[in-house]
């Protein structure tokens, strides 16, 4: 169940949204500059609503009736941007494990080697950023988030800029994340493979509106 | 001060600066100083060291809430931080002897609190020298700090890490370089400083005497002017050394990429 029933307004722009998934992956999809990123910022507490109820599953992020309002590292979100948003600062083995848990908390997610080698990132792991390739960046954006042992993910795009083969490898890992762990996911994309491949419901955000809710095709 | 530190470090030889510089030093240190003079340069470097360390948090706080915080009486922070820049030092100075001498509502507090006294005392040089040198601290942090890339922030938030986390793991180390060009303006302004420091912990040698309140007390002297000149030198050549060096990383920092 992925509820984002909220209003928001920022100068000009305004949203109104209204969806209520039964599954747990939900796919937003419409045309650009409709407000789809804007959704996941809500989700992940990045924007905050004026009013309305943000929640996936049990987890209520956001309850203005109730005056629930977590604050986004609360909210253990693996949040994976349109663009990498890498640490410049640290190098690739430093943004993976950025958001690591401590190993006594429990049994991640997923192991960082595994991962690791399933992003290919392995020969890569000492290296800056600035240097990589737009896909590579993009892959160690995905590890990232994955590795912070996220309750629930969200993915702006996740699979634009980087070549098909590695894109199946990465929509295999998503895939297992959906079967094996029930993670739930909400992501957003024009791609109608990765929609029809994915989701089970597909919500349509037009001009800022909702949005309904219909199961994936 | 013209323009932002940060800018404009293009066409700048900072090998050759640096060799021009120890040229005055070696021409400085080949002089014969005579022990008050050595003991007003120590007492300098200290006021200077001190003063930029111990203003640095403070700067780096300030420079924080303006650069990233909108709050009410924000443009009066704003104001109040640049006013040693503007005000007559004297009055800078006259006003720390009021606030911070031993009769003074914070030197009073703090006297009792800590056993720090400022009246009379190196302690109060150097927080004279700090005060005066907060505007260019706190100028050249804020710029770095409004060069880091906010959605970096947002991502290291949404990894799990709160606030305070974000800002010593992200923030302070991509805006590394302008802390530390502040850190070095810092204690560049606090050895030239003159007008806040004699009035506020007067000219005692040995105790309050930098090398600038010497260089003041030898001109007063008809036979000062070699003595005068030693103590010129050397001025001149730990601005020159400091300013090369604020340049230096000024450069660095732009030539690193900000966003991957």
């Amino acid at each position: 169940m992925i509820v984002i029933d909220v209003q928001f307004a920022r100068g000009d722009f305004s949203l109104r949204a209204a969806i209520r998934a039964k599954g747990r992956i939900l796919a937003l999809v419409g045309p650009s500059g409709t407000g789809k990123t804007t959704l996941l910022n809500l989700v992940a507490g990045l924007e905050r609503p004026s009013k309305g109820l943000i929640a996936i599953g049990d987890l209520v992020f956001f309850d203005s009736q109730r005056r629930v309002d977590l604050k986004p590292y609360r909210r253990r979100l693996g949040y994976v941007f349109q663009e990498p948003r890498l640490f410049p600062h640290l190098t690739v083995a430093g943004n993976l494990r950025y958001g690591m848990k401590d190993a006594a908390l429990g049994q991640p997610l997923v192991a960082f080697d595994d991962l690791v080698a399933r992003l290919g990132l392995g020969a890569l792991l000492a290296r800056a950023p600035q240097g990589l390739s737009g896909g590579e960046k993009q892959r160690v954006a995905i590890g990232r988030a994955l590795l912070s042992d996220p309750l629930a993910l969200l993915l702006d795009e996740p699979l634009a800029g980087i070549d098909d083969a590695r894109g199946e490898n990465i929509f295999a890992i998503v895939e297992t994340l959906r079967d094996a762990f029930k993670i739930p996911m909400i992501f957003v994309s024009h791609r109608r493979d990765e929609v029809s491949r994915l989701a089970s419901e597909v919500a349509l955000v037009e001009r800022g509106r909702l949005i309904e809710a219909a199961p994936a095709a | 001060m013209e323009g932002p530190p940060l800018r404009g470090a293009a066409p700048f030889h900072f090998m050759g600066a640096l060799v021009a510089s120890w040229r005055i030093a070696q021409v400085a240190l080949a002089m014969e100083l005579t022990q008050a003079e050595w003991t007003a340069v120590g007492l300098s470097l200290k006021v200077a060291t001190v003063a930029a360390l111990a203003g640095l948090p403070f700067g780096v706080a300030v420079a924080w809430l303006l650069a990233r915080r909108d709050f009410p009486g924000k443009g009066i922070l704003n104001a109040l931080v640049h006013m040693p820049l503007v005000l007559p030092p004297v009055v800078t100075g006259w006003l720390l002897l009021i606030g911070f001498g031993r009769e003074g509502i914070f030197g009073r507090a703090l006297e009792a609190c800590c056993g720090l006294v400022f009246s009379f005392r190196w302690t109060g040089a150097a927080l004279a020298a700090a005060t005066m040198g907060f505007p260019l601290v706190v100028r050249a942090i804020r710029l770095s700090l409004e060069a880091v890339d906010p959605r970096l922030e947002q991502a290291a938030a949404t990894l799990g890490a709160p606030g305070w986390r974000v800002f010593l793991t992200v923030t302070l180390p991509l805006a590394a370089p302008g802390v530390i060009a502040g850190l070095v303006l810092g204690f560049a302004k606090s050895i030239g400083e003159f007008g806040a420091t004699i009035t506020f912990v007067a000219n005692i040698p040995g105790e309050t005497q930098t090398i600038a309140t010497a260089i003041y007390t030898t001109t007063q002297d008809p036979n000062g002017t070699p003595a005068t000149i030693r103590l010129t030198l050397i001025a001149l050549s730990i601005a020159f050394a400091a300013i090369v060096a604020s340049e230096g990383l000024a450069a660095r920092a732009k030539r690193r990429g900000q966003a991957a």
